[in-house]
């Protein structure tokens, strides 16, 4: 189902060596020409140069100068380092949760062929469309301002609300509620995971006397227990890497007070404002090893919790 | 069949009468809360959208004012302003925008689909592991490559065009789209190749004439989840455009913060609705492909 599945299934057949076939390697080089190219050029080169980068002092004036580990030992007292992966981790040990909850409560209450299914679909789905652009992030920095929508509702009830995103303490809750926000993608997912549940067995275990309750905790949650860890390793890696929303709503500052310092914000501003492209580089082979990490962490984790019916 | 999964289970201390015919109505009146639950949780999540579009026609003292949908005093001056309040007309934005996604969606629906063709029918050697490399590089964040991939561009003079968008997606360096051509592939009988084969047809023709085809609506996921994301992508826009008439959408729109602080949220807003039509109209007619191609793949 996944790319994630794909390679662990090669890993496994580790050693087996490719039937080849007369012909076939020309045309595998003519049809693989351009995406070797970019493996070369736009992949694997800058790759290499990046990890080089990270081990010297560079901002693009002048060449390159070797600087040994002081990036790295830079990166042990950086304050602004240490909030901005805070920040991060707080995003995503709270978004990811409360986005894949969501996700898996609406699936369920959606579930097999209720009537306006398609209507109910689309309207949660719309939101994880448009809610990484531009015009939305904007749009949460008005709602949750001083004079914004929110506080206009709270104004009725006589309650006297924060300028949510200017005020240190809330500007990281309202991105974490832009995320969830956008919990249509993993519904979806949800959505197609649990058709695939065979009606036999929910069959099999009403005749066997199971409530609905039972049948809910005994068939489908181990069944959409693959479904659930595919979805929480994607959300990981991707909302590590958000950066729209904190830079928009924020206004590139990731303030107030260092509060929406996003992990790959701080690598902006290092890298393309202050042009330290070392530092910068350094940076983003951290945020490869915590990604790399935690998914690591994840898969190994799944084997406590995720159910394979094969 | 569903019916067995839906039915609650009888309480147990009610005796074993045999349901009438018709719904009882304890399940009618769950399925009426149900669905007008749902419908309020839809309304409020699209709640934001409908207001922004409501509020960009409204003069900019309303909107801090007006919690409702329909504007009090519909006022079209936000658009006209709003297109011309920046450095170049809005216009200019929309066509930059527009021809970073085409270039984007040439690039990744030919390479990407040739690239497919050959991990998914063609037999050479070291297949898998340039194939286990493809799935690897769909994990690698931008971030570890963007600076010496902004160092290159830069090199080349090529900073403030679009070809630092464009390129790499002609170079088939979007790889989940190569793995979801692949997948898709996989699926098609090999019957047919194998036949257009015996008949003489080179892989070329095989290419061009039998999988593609049939790849229809793989092609459309891709190109429409291409488009999506092209249209909102964000980090390398701001990254690689700086020349204010090089401007894409999203970063002309960023451009309103810095220019007009937060006087104008109403031609901000209605730039905004302007930026968020393409991706809306996307969503309308390309659902059954979004919907389908997540559901297979699952991707964000």
């Amino acid at each position: 189902m996944s790319a994630l599945n794909e390679l662990s299934s090669l890993a496994r057949r580790r050693g087996a060596a490719t039937p080849t076939r007369k012909g076939d390697a020309r045309a595998a080089a003519l049809f693989l020409l351009p995406w070797f190219l970019g493996l070369a050029l736009i992949t694997a080169g800058p790759l290499v140069a990046s990890a080089y980068l990270s081990f010297t002092d560079y901002n693009l004036l002048q060449a390159p100068s070797f600087v040994g580990l002081e990036n790295f030992s830079r990166m042990l007292e950086d304050t602004r380092l240490h909030q901005s992966l805070a920040v991060t981790l707080v995003y995503v040990a709270v978004s990811v949760p409360l986005q894949l909850a969501a996700a898996l409560g609406l699936a369920l209450l959606l579930d097999r062929g209720m009537r306006g299914l398609a209507f109910y679909r689309s309207a949660f789905y719309l939101p994880s469309l448009m809610g990484g652009s531009v015009a939305i992030a904007l749009l949460w920095r008005q709602v949750f301002g001083k004079e914004g929508l929110v506080n206009l509702v709270l104004g009725w009830f006589g309650i006297e609300g924060q300028g949510w995103v200017s005020h240190p303490d809330y500007a990281l809750g309202t991105l974490i509620l832009l995320q969830v926000w956008m919990f249509g993608a993993p519904m979806v997912i949800f959505l197609a995971g649990l058709r695939q549940i065979p009606d036999m067995y929910y069959e099999a275990a009403s005749l066997d006397g199971a409530s609905r309750v039972r049948q809910f905790a005994s068939v489908t949650i181990p069944l959409l227990t693959p479904i659930i860890f595919f979805n929480l390793v994607l959300q990981v890696i991707n909302s590590f890497q958000s950066f729209t929303q904190a830079y928009v709503v924020s206004g590139g500052t990731g303030g107030p007070a260092d509060s929406t310092l996003f992990y790959t914000l701080y690598l902006y501003q290092e890298g393309f404002r202050n042009l330290n492209m070392g530092y910068a580089s350094a940076m983003a082979w951290l945020l490869l090893a915590i990604i790399a990490g935690l998914t690591a962490v994840n898969f190994f984790a799944s084997k406590y919790w995720v159910f394979y019916s094969d | 069949m569903t019916e067995t999964a839906v039915a609650p289970a009888p309480a147990p201390e009610r005796p074993t009468v045999p349901a009438p015919a018709p719904v009882p109505w304890p399940r009618r009146a769950r399925s009426v809360a149900k669905h007008a639950g749902l419908i309020a949780f839809a309304l409020l999540m699209l709640y934001p959208l409908l207001w922004m579009v409501a509020s960009s026609l409204k003069p900019d003292a309303l909107i801090f004012r007006e919690t409702g949908l329909i504007p009090s005093q519909v006022d079209l001056a936000n658009y006209t302003e709003g297109w011309t309040a920046l450095a170049s007309p809005f216009s200019r934005y929309l066509l930059n925008s527009a021809v970073v996604v085409a270039g984007c969606l040439v690039g990744n629906l030919v390479t990407c689909s040739m690239a497919a063709y050959a991990f998914a029918r063609l037999q050479f050697r070291g297949r898998n592991i340039w194939f286990a490399i493809m799935l690897l590089t769909i994990m690698l964040p931008i971030h570890v490559i963007i600076v010496p991939r902004y160092v290159m561009f830069s090199e080349a003079g090529l900073i403030n065009t679009f070809w630092p968008l464009i390129l790499p997606k002609l170079l088939a360096t979007d790889a989940f789209f190569v793995f979801l051509m692949v997948q898709f592939f996989r699926g098609i009988p090999r019957d047919l190749d194998e036949a257009a084969r015996i008949d003489g047809c080179g892989h070329a023709r095989t290419f061009a004439q039998i999988m593609m085809p049939l790849a229809v609506p793989a092609l459309a996921t891709t190109a429409i989840f291409t488009f999506i994301w092209t249209w909102n992508d964000f980090f390398s826009q701001l990254i690689f455009l700086t020349k204010p008439d090089m401007y894409t959408v999203p970063i002309a729109l960023r451009a309103f913060l810095d220019s007009s602080g937060e006087s104008s949220w109403g031609s901000m807003f209605a730039m905004s609705v302007v930026s968020v039509v393409p991706i809306f109209l996307v969503f309308l007619f390309g659902q059954k492909y979004l919907v389908k191609g997540i559901a297979t793949t699952g991707i964000k």
